[in-house]
Protein backbone atom coordinates (compact mmCIF):
# COMPACT_ATOMS: atom_id res chain seq x y z
CA UNK A 1 0.00 0.00 0.00
CA UNK A 2 2.83 2.56 0.84
CA UNK A 3 5.66 2.32 -1.16
CA UNK A 4 8.02 4.43 0.81
CA UNK A 5 8.47 5.00 3.91
CA UNK A 6 10.30 8.12 5.26
CA UNK A 7 10.12 7.34 9.29
CA UNK A 8 9.55 3.54 9.80
CA UNK A 9 8.66 2.52 13.46
CA UNK A 10 9.42 -1.11 14.30
CA UNK A 11 8.33 -2.59 17.37
CA UNK A 12 8.47 0.35 19.19
CA UNK A 13 8.04 0.05 22.87
CA UNK A 14 8.28 2.64 25.11
CA UNK A 15 8.10 2.67 28.63
CA UNK A 16 8.04 5.99 31.22
CA UNK A 17 8.85 4.18 34.49
CA UNK A 18 6.52 1.28 35.66
CA UNK A 19 4.04 2.75 32.68
CA UNK A 20 3.75 1.05 29.59
CA UNK A 21 3.45 3.92 27.52
CA UNK A 22 3.46 2.43 23.80
CA UNK A 23 3.16 -0.88 22.76
CA UNK A 24 4.73 -2.61 19.90
CA UNK A 25 3.77 0.21 17.37
CA UNK A 26 4.96 -0.89 13.77
CA UNK A 27 4.45 1.92 11.62
CA UNK A 28 5.44 3.52 7.92
CA UNK A 29 5.25 7.21 7.50
CA UNK A 30 5.02 7.78 3.91
CA UNK A 31 7.34 9.97 2.18
CA UNK A 32 6.34 13.49 1.63
CA UNK A 33 2.64 13.51 2.76
CA UNK A 34 1.02 14.59 5.54
CA UNK A 35 -0.05 11.87 8.12
CA UNK A 36 -2.16 12.68 11.09
CA UNK A 37 -2.09 10.61 14.47
CA UNK A 38 -5.52 11.38 16.23
CA UNK A 39 -7.19 9.20 19.21
CA UNK A 40 -8.01 10.92 22.58
CA UNK A 41 -5.72 12.29 25.12
CA UNK A 42 -3.22 10.58 27.33
CA UNK A 43 -3.40 7.99 24.70
CA UNK A 44 0.45 8.22 23.62
CA UNK A 45 0.00 10.23 20.15
CA UNK A 46 2.40 12.86 22.11
CA UNK A 47 4.84 10.49 22.53
CA UNK A 48 5.18 8.78 19.67
CA UNK A 49 5.81 12.25 17.85
CA UNK A 50 8.53 12.79 20.59
CA UNK A 51 9.99 9.49 19.96
CA UNK A 52 10.56 10.34 16.49
CA UNK A 53 13.19 13.13 16.89
CA UNK A 54 14.26 11.69 20.15
CA UNK A 55 12.91 14.76 22.62
CA UNK A 56 11.74 11.80 24.61
CA UNK A 57 15.53 11.56 25.47
CA UNK A 58 15.09 14.51 27.99
CA UNK A 59 12.51 12.99 30.17
CA UNK A 60 13.76 10.39 33.47
CA UNK A 61 13.13 7.18 33.40
CA UNK A 62 12.46 6.71 29.82
CA UNK A 63 13.08 3.25 28.59
CA UNK A 64 12.81 3.40 24.59
CA UNK A 65 12.95 -0.54 22.70
CA UNK A 66 12.57 -0.87 19.14
CA UNK A 67 13.59 0.74 16.07
CA UNK A 68 12.86 4.04 14.65
CA UNK A 69 14.60 4.12 11.36
CA UNK A 70 14.56 7.49 9.03
CA UNK A 71 15.78 7.39 5.94
CA UNK A 72 16.78 3.38 6.69
CA UNK A 73 19.44 4.99 9.50
CA UNK A 74 18.05 3.31 13.53
CA UNK A 75 18.23 6.91 15.33
CA UNK A 76 18.31 4.76 18.23
CA UNK A 77 21.35 3.11 17.34
CA UNK A 78 23.85 4.31 20.07
CA UNK A 79 26.72 5.58 17.70
CA UNK A 80 23.94 7.83 16.29
CA UNK A 81 24.24 12.16 16.52
CA UNK A 82 21.37 12.76 18.22
CA UNK A 83 21.89 16.65 16.88
CA UNK A 84 22.14 15.36 13.48
CA UNK A 85 19.37 14.16 13.52
CA UNK A 86 17.20 16.38 15.21
CA UNK A 87 18.60 18.51 12.40
CA UNK A 88 16.66 16.21 9.89
CA UNK A 89 13.28 17.68 11.34
CA UNK A 90 11.19 20.56 12.31
CA UNK A 91 9.14 20.41 14.98
CA UNK A 92 6.18 22.99 15.99
CA UNK A 93 4.95 22.61 19.10
CA UNK A 94 1.12 23.25 21.05
CA UNK A 95 2.20 26.68 21.72
CA UNK A 96 4.66 28.88 19.89
CA UNK A 97 8.05 29.59 22.16
CA UNK A 98 9.94 32.01 20.03
CA UNK A 99 13.29 32.15 21.25
CA UNK A 100 14.42 35.07 23.47
CA UNK A 101 15.64 37.29 20.32
CA UNK A 102 14.50 39.38 17.37
CA UNK A 103 12.91 37.99 14.54
CA UNK A 104 15.96 37.79 12.11
CA UNK A 105 17.56 35.98 15.00
CA UNK A 106 14.66 33.69 15.57
CA UNK A 107 15.39 32.28 11.94
CA UNK A 108 18.50 32.43 11.57
CA UNK A 109 19.41 30.76 14.55
CA UNK A 110 19.36 27.38 13.53
CA UNK A 111 21.77 27.76 10.53
CA UNK A 112 24.39 29.45 12.82
CA UNK A 113 24.54 26.98 15.63
CA UNK A 114 25.05 24.29 12.44
CA UNK A 115 27.94 26.64 11.62
CA UNK A 116 26.56 29.17 8.76
CA UNK A 117 27.51 32.76 9.98
CA UNK A 118 27.52 34.36 6.12
CA UNK A 119 25.91 37.28 6.28
CA UNK A 120 24.46 37.33 2.86
CA UNK A 121 23.17 33.85 3.04
CA UNK A 122 21.39 34.49 6.07
CA UNK A 123 19.41 37.05 4.59
CA UNK A 124 18.63 35.36 2.20
CA UNK A 125 17.89 32.61 4.29
CA UNK A 126 15.64 34.59 6.63
CA UNK A 127 13.54 36.08 3.87
CA UNK A 128 13.09 33.04 2.12
CA UNK A 129 11.45 31.34 4.73
CA UNK A 130 9.61 34.17 6.14
CA UNK A 131 7.87 34.48 2.59
CA UNK A 132 7.73 30.54 2.71
CA UNK A 133 4.85 31.24 5.86
CA UNK A 134 3.52 34.36 4.37
CA UNK A 135 4.95 36.32 7.05
CA UNK A 136 7.81 38.34 5.33
CA UNK A 137 4.92 40.73 4.56
CA UNK A 138 3.68 41.27 7.66
CA UNK A 139 7.65 41.18 9.28
CA UNK A 140 10.11 42.70 7.31
CA UNK A 141 9.82 46.34 8.69
CA UNK A 142 10.35 45.12 12.11
CA UNK A 143 13.12 42.51 11.43
CA UNK A 144 15.04 43.48 14.43
CA UNK A 145 12.22 43.89 17.06
CA UNK A 146 11.97 41.01 19.64
CA UNK A 147 9.39 37.97 18.32
CA UNK A 148 7.60 38.12 21.16
CA UNK A 149 5.98 41.02 19.94
CA UNK A 150 3.85 39.76 17.18
CA UNK A 151 0.33 38.01 17.45
CA UNK A 152 0.38 34.32 18.69
CA UNK A 153 -0.57 32.95 15.12
CA UNK A 154 2.27 35.35 13.81
CA UNK A 155 4.50 33.34 16.24
CA UNK A 156 3.19 29.94 15.26
CA UNK A 157 4.12 30.66 11.86
CA UNK A 158 7.07 32.03 12.84
CA UNK A 159 8.52 28.67 14.64
CA UNK A 160 7.09 27.05 11.65
CA UNK A 161 9.76 29.46 9.51
CA UNK A 162 12.46 28.50 12.26
CA UNK A 163 12.18 24.80 12.05
CA UNK A 164 12.06 25.25 8.37
CA UNK A 165 15.51 26.90 8.05
CA UNK A 166 17.28 24.60 8.82
CA UNK A 167 16.69 23.13 6.02
CA UNK A 168 14.55 19.57 7.21
CA UNK A 169 13.21 16.76 5.94
CA UNK A 170 10.53 16.34 8.18
CA UNK A 171 8.17 18.42 9.97
CA UNK A 172 6.79 17.31 13.25
CA UNK A 173 3.52 19.21 14.44
CA UNK A 174 2.35 18.67 17.94
CA UNK A 175 -1.20 19.97 18.05
CA UNK A 176 0.55 22.91 16.23
CA UNK A 177 -3.13 24.81 15.82
CA UNK A 178 -4.53 24.04 19.52
CA UNK A 179 -3.83 27.69 20.92
CA UNK A 180 -4.65 29.63 17.67
CA UNK A 181 -7.57 31.28 16.79
CA UNK A 182 -9.89 29.65 13.93
CA UNK A 183 -7.94 32.16 11.07
CA UNK A 184 -4.54 31.56 12.11
CA UNK A 185 -5.51 27.82 12.08
CA UNK A 186 -6.47 28.28 9.01
CA UNK A 187 -2.92 29.91 7.75
CA UNK A 188 -1.09 27.14 9.46
CA UNK A 189 -3.27 24.35 7.94
CA UNK A 190 -2.70 25.96 4.35
CA UNK A 191 0.54 26.13 4.97
CA UNK A 192 1.03 22.31 5.16
CA UNK A 193 -0.44 21.68 2.70
CA UNK A 194 2.00 23.59 0.50
CA UNK A 195 4.90 22.24 2.04
CA UNK A 196 3.80 18.58 1.63
CA UNK A 197 4.92 18.54 -1.93
CA UNK A 198 8.44 19.30 0.11
CA UNK A 199 8.35 17.19 3.21
CA UNK A 200 7.24 14.61 5.04
CA UNK A 201 4.52 16.12 7.60
CA UNK A 202 3.52 13.97 10.52
CA UNK A 203 0.80 15.56 12.64
CA UNK A 204 -0.90 14.87 15.99
CA UNK A 205 -4.12 16.37 16.02
CA UNK A 206 -7.29 16.39 18.05
CA UNK A 207 -9.49 17.88 15.84
CA UNK A 208 -11.13 14.96 13.19
CA UNK A 209 -12.01 17.77 10.91
CA UNK A 210 -8.19 19.11 10.85
CA UNK A 211 -6.95 15.40 10.11
CA UNK A 212 -9.70 15.56 7.45
CA UNK A 213 -8.89 18.74 5.68
CA UNK A 214 -4.52 18.35 5.79
CA UNK A 215 -3.99 14.86 5.84
CA UNK A 216 -3.35 11.86 3.54
CA UNK A 217 -3.19 9.36 6.16
CA UNK A 218 -4.85 8.57 9.44
CA UNK A 219 -3.11 7.10 11.98
CA UNK A 220 -5.57 6.22 15.18
CA UNK A 221 -3.47 5.45 18.53
CA UNK A 222 -5.50 3.82 21.69
CA UNK A 223 -4.14 3.33 24.80
CA UNK A 224 -0.80 3.09 23.46
CA UNK A 225 -1.34 1.46 20.35
CA UNK A 226 -2.10 1.63 16.86
CA UNK A 227 -5.52 0.69 16.19
CA UNK A 228 -5.90 1.43 12.75
CA UNK A 229 -3.84 3.40 9.64
CA UNK A 230 -4.30 3.89 6.21
CA UNK A 231 -5.63 6.55 4.34
CA UNK A 232 -7.44 9.45 5.52
CA UNK A 233 -10.60 8.94 3.92
CA UNK A 234 -10.88 5.25 4.98
CA UNK A 235 -10.14 5.47 8.62
CA UNK A 236 -12.46 8.43 8.92
CA UNK A 237 -15.50 7.27 6.85
CA UNK A 238 -15.09 3.28 6.67
CA UNK A 239 -13.33 2.58 9.97
CA UNK A 240 -12.33 -1.48 10.55
CA UNK A 241 -11.79 -1.69 13.87
CA UNK A 242 -14.28 -1.21 15.89
CA UNK A 243 -12.76 1.00 18.42
CA UNK A 244 -12.22 3.50 15.45
CA UNK A 245 -15.41 3.59 15.01
CA UNK A 246 -17.00 4.67 18.31
CA UNK A 247 -14.01 7.13 18.36
CA UNK A 248 -14.81 8.35 14.66
CA UNK A 249 -18.75 8.27 15.26
CA UNK A 250 -19.15 11.90 16.28
CA UNK A 251 -17.13 12.99 12.82
CA UNK A 252 -19.98 10.40 11.31
CA UNK A 253 -23.19 12.42 11.91
CA UNK B 1 -20.77 38.59 58.13
CA UNK B 2 -18.61 37.94 55.31
CA UNK B 3 -18.39 41.67 54.71
CA UNK B 4 -16.97 41.93 58.14
CA UNK B 5 -14.77 39.56 57.32
CA UNK B 6 -13.75 40.61 54.37
CA UNK B 7 -13.22 44.26 55.73
CA UNK B 8 -11.13 43.07 58.92
CA UNK B 9 -8.78 40.78 56.51
CA UNK B 10 -8.37 44.26 54.44
CA UNK B 11 -7.44 46.41 57.53
CA UNK B 12 -5.29 43.86 58.41
CA UNK B 13 -3.34 43.76 54.86
CA UNK B 14 -3.02 47.27 55.10
CA UNK B 15 -1.02 47.65 58.36
CA UNK B 16 1.14 45.27 57.39
CA UNK B 17 1.93 47.20 54.37
CA UNK B 18 2.20 50.25 56.34
CA UNK B 19 4.59 48.70 58.69
CA UNK B 20 6.62 46.89 56.43
CA UNK B 21 7.12 50.61 54.25
CA UNK B 22 7.33 52.87 57.46
CA UNK B 23 10.32 50.35 58.54
CA UNK B 24 11.99 50.89 55.36
CA UNK B 25 11.71 54.77 55.93
CA UNK B 26 12.70 54.88 59.79
CA UNK B 27 15.60 52.89 58.86
CA UNK B 28 16.23 55.58 55.99
CA UNK B 29 15.27 58.35 58.14
CA UNK B 30 17.29 57.52 60.94
CA UNK B 31 20.53 56.85 59.33
CA UNK B 32 20.28 59.72 57.30
CA UNK B 33 19.32 62.12 60.10
CA UNK B 34 22.14 61.07 62.31
CA UNK B 35 25.02 60.75 59.61
CA UNK B 36 24.15 63.16 57.24
CA UNK B 37 25.88 65.87 59.53
CA UNK B 38 28.92 64.18 59.65
CA UNK B 39 29.16 63.38 56.16
CA UNK B 40 31.48 65.17 54.22
CA UNK B 41 34.13 64.91 51.67
CA UNK B 42 36.64 63.70 53.59
CA UNK B 43 34.75 60.61 54.39
CA UNK B 44 34.37 59.58 51.36
CA UNK B 45 38.34 60.75 49.73
CA UNK B 46 40.18 60.26 52.61
CA UNK B 47 41.95 56.91 54.75
CA UNK B 48 41.59 57.14 58.36
CA UNK B 49 44.10 59.55 60.03
CA UNK B 50 45.54 58.94 62.81
CA UNK B 51 43.70 59.18 66.03
CA UNK B 52 40.28 58.59 63.75
CA UNK B 53 38.55 56.29 65.62
CA UNK B 54 38.74 58.87 68.68
CA UNK B 55 37.24 61.93 66.85
CA UNK B 56 40.19 63.00 64.61
CA UNK B 57 40.08 63.53 61.16
CA UNK B 58 40.53 61.30 57.98
CA UNK B 59 37.46 59.38 56.40
CA UNK B 60 36.67 55.77 55.31
CA UNK B 61 38.16 55.19 51.77
CA UNK B 62 39.89 52.52 53.01
CA UNK B 63 36.64 50.51 53.86
CA UNK B 64 34.34 51.72 50.78
CA UNK B 65 37.53 50.33 48.45
CA UNK B 66 37.80 47.10 50.43
CA UNK B 67 33.85 46.69 50.49
CA UNK B 68 33.60 47.32 46.61
CA UNK B 69 36.65 45.04 45.86
CA UNK B 70 34.86 42.20 48.02
CA UNK B 71 31.74 42.44 47.02
CA UNK B 72 32.64 42.60 43.28
CA UNK B 73 35.43 40.45 43.87
CA UNK B 74 33.09 37.96 45.38
CA UNK B 75 29.80 38.14 42.97
CA UNK B 76 31.80 37.49 39.84
CA UNK B 77 33.58 34.69 41.72
CA UNK B 78 30.49 33.38 42.87
CA UNK B 79 28.78 34.19 39.37
CA UNK B 80 31.38 31.89 37.59
CA UNK B 81 31.02 28.59 40.46
CA UNK B 82 26.79 29.15 40.21
CA UNK B 83 25.72 29.30 36.66
CA UNK B 84 27.46 26.08 36.20
CA UNK B 85 26.03 24.56 38.31
CA UNK B 86 22.38 25.98 37.94
CA UNK B 87 23.04 24.71 33.93
CA UNK B 88 23.84 21.58 35.08
CA UNK B 89 21.20 20.53 37.40
CA UNK B 90 18.60 22.12 34.84
CA UNK B 91 19.72 21.18 31.29
CA UNK B 92 22.60 18.34 31.51
CA UNK B 93 21.11 16.53 34.45
CA UNK B 94 17.78 14.15 34.24
CA UNK B 95 15.20 15.99 36.62
CA UNK B 96 15.01 14.38 40.00
CA UNK B 97 18.68 12.90 39.01
CA UNK B 98 20.18 11.80 42.06
CA UNK B 99 23.14 14.41 41.59
CA UNK B 100 20.98 17.02 41.02
CA UNK B 101 18.88 16.49 44.26
CA UNK B 102 21.74 16.31 46.57
CA UNK B 103 23.03 19.91 44.91
CA UNK B 104 19.69 21.13 45.39
CA UNK B 105 19.42 19.91 49.12
CA UNK B 106 23.01 21.12 49.93
CA UNK B 107 22.33 24.93 48.77
CA UNK B 108 19.29 24.78 50.60
CA UNK B 109 21.13 23.98 53.86
CA UNK B 110 23.92 25.90 52.74
CA UNK B 111 21.69 29.08 52.27
CA UNK B 112 20.16 28.61 55.97
CA UNK B 113 24.19 28.48 57.77
CA UNK B 114 24.76 31.93 59.62
CA UNK B 115 27.21 34.33 58.22
CA UNK B 116 29.45 33.93 61.33
CA UNK B 117 29.55 29.98 60.19
CA UNK B 118 30.56 30.72 57.00
CA UNK B 119 33.52 33.09 58.62
CA UNK B 120 34.52 30.61 61.25
CA UNK B 121 34.72 28.17 58.46
CA UNK B 122 37.12 30.78 56.01
CA UNK B 123 38.97 31.41 59.06
CA UNK B 124 39.78 27.40 59.55
CA UNK B 125 40.73 27.35 56.16
CA UNK B 126 43.07 30.01 56.27
CA UNK B 127 45.05 28.75 59.48
CA UNK B 128 45.22 25.28 57.73
CA UNK B 129 46.69 27.19 54.54
CA UNK B 130 48.92 29.29 56.94
CA UNK B 131 47.47 32.30 55.16
CA UNK B 132 46.93 36.22 56.70
CA UNK B 133 43.76 38.00 56.87
CA UNK B 134 43.78 39.20 53.19
CA UNK B 135 41.39 40.62 50.61
CA UNK B 136 41.76 36.87 48.95
CA UNK B 137 40.43 35.49 52.18
CA UNK B 138 37.63 38.19 52.96
CA UNK B 139 36.67 37.45 49.00
CA UNK B 140 36.62 33.56 49.47
CA UNK B 141 34.59 33.48 52.28
CA UNK B 142 32.03 36.01 51.32
CA UNK B 143 31.75 33.95 47.99
CA UNK B 144 31.05 30.85 49.76
CA UNK B 145 28.55 32.48 51.25
CA UNK B 146 26.84 34.07 48.46
CA UNK B 147 27.06 31.05 46.20
CA UNK B 148 23.56 29.31 47.74
CA UNK B 149 22.10 32.44 47.25
CA UNK B 150 23.32 32.81 44.08
CA UNK B 151 22.27 29.18 42.43
CA UNK B 152 19.71 29.29 44.75
CA UNK B 153 17.94 32.58 43.16
CA UNK B 154 19.09 31.61 39.51
CA UNK B 155 17.59 27.90 40.18
CA UNK B 156 14.16 29.52 40.75
CA UNK B 157 13.97 31.36 37.37
CA UNK B 158 15.84 29.19 35.28
CA UNK B 159 13.49 26.08 36.43
CA UNK B 160 10.21 28.14 34.99
CA UNK B 161 11.86 28.35 31.78
CA UNK B 162 9.20 26.15 29.61
CA UNK B 163 10.22 22.86 29.12
CA UNK B 164 9.12 23.94 25.19
CA UNK B 165 11.77 26.47 25.19
CA UNK B 166 14.62 23.85 25.44
CA UNK B 167 12.57 21.28 23.40
CA UNK B 168 12.61 24.28 20.95
CA UNK B 169 16.42 24.43 21.09
CA UNK B 170 16.93 20.89 20.87
CA UNK B 171 14.21 20.64 18.00
CA UNK B 172 16.17 22.84 15.68
CA UNK B 173 19.82 20.36 16.67
CA UNK B 174 21.20 22.55 19.31
CA UNK B 175 23.23 20.79 21.93
CA UNK B 176 22.52 20.95 25.65
CA UNK B 177 25.08 23.73 26.28
CA UNK B 178 23.24 25.99 23.17
CA UNK B 179 20.37 25.31 24.87
CA UNK B 180 21.77 26.34 28.15
CA UNK B 181 22.98 29.73 26.59
CA UNK B 182 18.88 29.98 25.09
CA UNK B 183 17.98 29.67 28.81
CA UNK B 184 19.70 31.53 30.26
CA UNK B 185 18.87 34.78 28.12
CA UNK B 186 15.57 34.35 28.63
CA UNK B 187 16.23 34.00 32.78
CA UNK B 188 18.55 37.21 32.46
CA UNK B 189 15.90 39.39 35.16
CA UNK B 190 16.09 37.01 37.43
CA UNK B 191 19.83 36.00 37.28
CA UNK B 192 20.02 39.90 37.59
CA UNK B 193 17.63 40.21 40.61
CA UNK B 194 19.76 37.13 41.99
CA UNK B 195 22.74 39.04 41.55
CA UNK B 196 21.41 42.13 43.59
CA UNK B 197 20.72 39.62 46.13
CA UNK B 198 23.91 38.23 47.00
CA UNK B 199 25.68 41.74 45.99
CA UNK B 200 23.62 43.16 49.13
CA UNK B 201 24.06 40.44 51.35
CA UNK B 202 27.87 40.34 50.34
CA UNK B 203 28.44 43.95 50.85
CA UNK B 204 25.98 43.92 54.44
CA UNK B 205 27.94 40.95 55.73
CA UNK B 206 30.13 41.98 59.27
CA UNK B 207 30.61 38.40 60.21
CA UNK B 208 32.13 36.61 56.87
CA UNK B 209 35.20 39.25 56.66
CA UNK B 210 35.69 39.64 60.59
CA UNK B 211 38.04 36.99 60.96
CA UNK B 212 39.18 37.19 57.12
CA UNK B 213 39.28 40.00 55.54
CA UNK B 214 40.90 41.90 58.70
CA UNK B 215 40.63 45.40 59.21
CA UNK B 216 43.28 47.70 58.27
CA UNK B 217 43.30 51.81 57.91
CA UNK B 218 44.98 51.46 54.39
CA UNK B 219 43.42 50.64 51.00
CA UNK B 220 44.71 47.24 50.01
CA UNK B 221 46.98 47.20 46.99
CA UNK B 222 46.77 43.52 46.49
CA UNK B 223 45.25 40.42 47.10
CA UNK B 224 47.35 39.18 49.96
CA UNK B 225 46.87 42.39 52.06
CA UNK B 226 44.09 43.04 54.83
CA UNK B 227 41.17 44.71 53.60
CA UNK B 228 39.03 46.99 55.60
CA UNK B 229 34.83 47.01 54.77
CA UNK B 230 32.16 49.31 55.43
CA UNK B 231 30.13 46.92 57.89
CA UNK B 232 32.98 46.82 60.55
CA UNK B 233 34.18 50.19 59.74
CA UNK B 234 30.29 50.85 61.05
CA UNK B 235 30.81 48.60 63.88
CA UNK B 236 33.93 49.85 65.09
CA UNK B 237 32.65 53.83 64.72
CA UNK B 238 29.76 53.06 66.74
CA UNK B 239 31.74 51.38 69.54
CA UNK B 240 33.28 54.13 70.25
CA UNK B 241 32.05 56.15 73.49
CA UNK B 242 32.72 59.90 71.48
CA UNK B 243 29.63 60.82 69.95
CA UNK B 244 31.46 62.49 66.94
CA UNK B 245 32.70 58.97 65.96
CA UNK B 246 29.47 57.64 66.22
CA UNK B 247 27.78 60.18 64.17
CA UNK B 248 30.55 59.12 61.24
CA UNK B 249 28.98 55.19 61.66
CA UNK B 250 25.95 56.65 60.95
CA UNK B 251 27.72 58.66 57.64
CA UNK B 252 29.31 55.36 56.71
CA UNK B 253 26.37 53.63 56.79
CA UNK B 254 24.64 56.02 54.48
CA UNK B 255 27.06 55.75 52.02
CA UNK B 256 26.56 51.74 52.36
CA UNK B 257 22.77 51.85 51.61
CA UNK B 258 23.52 54.65 48.74
CA UNK B 259 25.78 52.28 47.32
CA UNK B 260 23.57 49.75 47.67
CA UNK B 261 20.55 51.34 46.35
CA UNK B 262 22.74 52.87 42.51
CA UNK B 263 23.40 49.45 42.18
CA UNK B 264 19.92 48.35 42.47
CA UNK B 265 18.76 51.03 40.05
CA UNK B 266 21.71 50.32 37.60
CA UNK B 267 20.66 46.51 37.63
CA UNK B 268 17.19 47.31 36.70
CA UNK B 269 17.60 49.38 34.24
CA UNK B 270 19.74 46.92 32.56
CA UNK B 271 17.84 44.15 33.05
CA UNK B 272 15.05 46.14 31.03
CA UNK B 273 17.38 46.78 28.58
CA UNK B 274 18.52 43.07 28.11
CA UNK B 275 15.08 41.45 28.12
CA UNK B 276 13.52 43.11 25.77
CA UNK B 277 13.31 39.69 23.96
CA UNK B 278 11.87 37.64 26.69
CA UNK B 279 8.39 35.91 26.16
Amino acid sequence: MIIQPHISIQNLNVHIGENHILKNINLDIPDKKVTSLIGPSGCGKTTLLKTMNRLLDRQNDVRVDGKVLVDGENIYDPKVEVTHIRKKMGLLSQRPFPLPMNIYDNIAYGQRIHGNHNKKELDQIVEKYLRGVNLWDEVKDRLKSPATRLSIGQQQRLCLARGLAIEPEIILGDEPTSALDPISTQAIEELFLQLKDKYTIVLVTHILRQARRVSDYIGFVYMGEIIEFGPTEEVLLNPKEKLTQDYVKGFLV
Amino acid sequence: MRKIEENIFKVLMILSTIIISSTLFMILYTIFSKGLGSLSWDMVSKIPEGGFYIGKGGGILNAIVGSVYITIGSTLLGLLISLPIVIYINVYAKRNATLATITRLSYDILFGIPSIVYGAFGFAIMVYMGLKTSLLAGIITVTLMIIPILVRAIDEVVRVVPEDMSNAVFALGGTRYETAKIILRQSIPGIITAILLSFGRAIGDAACVLFTAGFTDSIPTSLDQPAATLPLSIFFQLSSPIKEVQNRAYAAAVILTIIVLAINIVAKIASKNLSKNKI
